[in-house]
């Protein structure tokens, strides 16, 4: 006898938007924030050893990959800062009307990349840059 | 009077494992790196270019520096597990796996955070080698 045809799991059928893609992002971006935690750790604990040992590891953060992390971290700090305080609101029981869900949300992502950039400029040069 | 199953409760299940806790600490966590993140920025910013050594033993050595740094690398490595923790319990269906990620997931942050403290204090006291 053929399986009969039950509804999937919601998550199955609910279409693409707006909300499943801020929260995906707030995942993604916590978990690369869980990386970058390393990373801070990293250059106390260097700075920690004295002046070499800090030289040393401000060249390995100024390598392409490691500021390939700090860019893609950079961002998720802006994201996640952003779109936290706005499920902080959430949590307090504001701002869950549609039109304004769909307007902070895209506030979050847009100005998350406006602050990067800015961000990524001025302190660009900071951390390995100019090492 | 409890409604839940005598079954129920010796296996754990239901809300018994104490989630208003661990919601309201993301939250509390939450709220201070608004802070201790912001604050950080621009404690970075103010390092000057290439963030010489001297500079960062500068900035750590005032206490005010010093408090908010280990503040930060706590309040981060609690907030970080908090998050991690919901996102394997959500996608890692395994209980086997789950747990043995959990528990790589605690010891690293918690080792990494207390390297992290343990930094800012050599800095802070003026003992870096």
């Amino acid at each position: 006898m053929a399986q009969p045809q039950r509804p999937l799991s919601p998550f199955m059928q609910y279409r693409w938007q707006y909300t499943n893609t801020t929260s995906i992002l707030h995942r993604i971006t916590g978990i690369l924030l869980s990386l970058c935690f390393f990373v801070l750790v990293y250059w106390l604990a260097a700075a920690a050893a004295g002046p070499d040992r800090y030289r040393d590891a401000v060249q390995t953060i100024g390598s392409p990959l490691l500021q390939l992390i700090l860019f893609v971290g950079l961002f998720s700090f802006c994201y996640h800062l952003l779109n936290g305080i706005r499920h902080l609101f959430f949590d307090a029981g504001y701002g869950f009307e549609l039109p304004v869900a769909r307007k902070s949300g895209w506030a979050a992502v847009i100005g998350a990349v406006v602050v990067t950039a800015v961000l990524w400029v001025t302190l660009g040069a900071m951390l390995g840059g100019a090492a | 009077m409890s409604l839940r199953s005598p079954l129920g409760r010796v296996l754990g299940l239901g809300s018994a494992r104490g989630g208003s806790g661990h919601w309201y600490s993301q939250r509390t966590t939450a709220v201070a790196l608004v802070i201790l993140g912001l604050w950080f920025v621009a404690s970075v910013a103010m390092l000057g270019p290439g963030a010489p050594h001297e500079a960062v033993t500068h900035w750590l050595a005032s206490p005010f520096s010093a408090a908010m740094a280990v503040l930060l690398v706590l309040v981060s490595a609690w907030h970080a597990l908090l998050g991690l923790q919901v996102v394997v319990e959500d996608y890692v269906g395994d209980k086997g796996t789950r747990v043995v990620v959990l528990v790589a997931i605690k010891f690293a942050l918690v080792v990494a955070g207390l390297i992290g403290v343990l930094a800012v204090l050599r800095l802070a006291f003026g003992s870096q080698a």
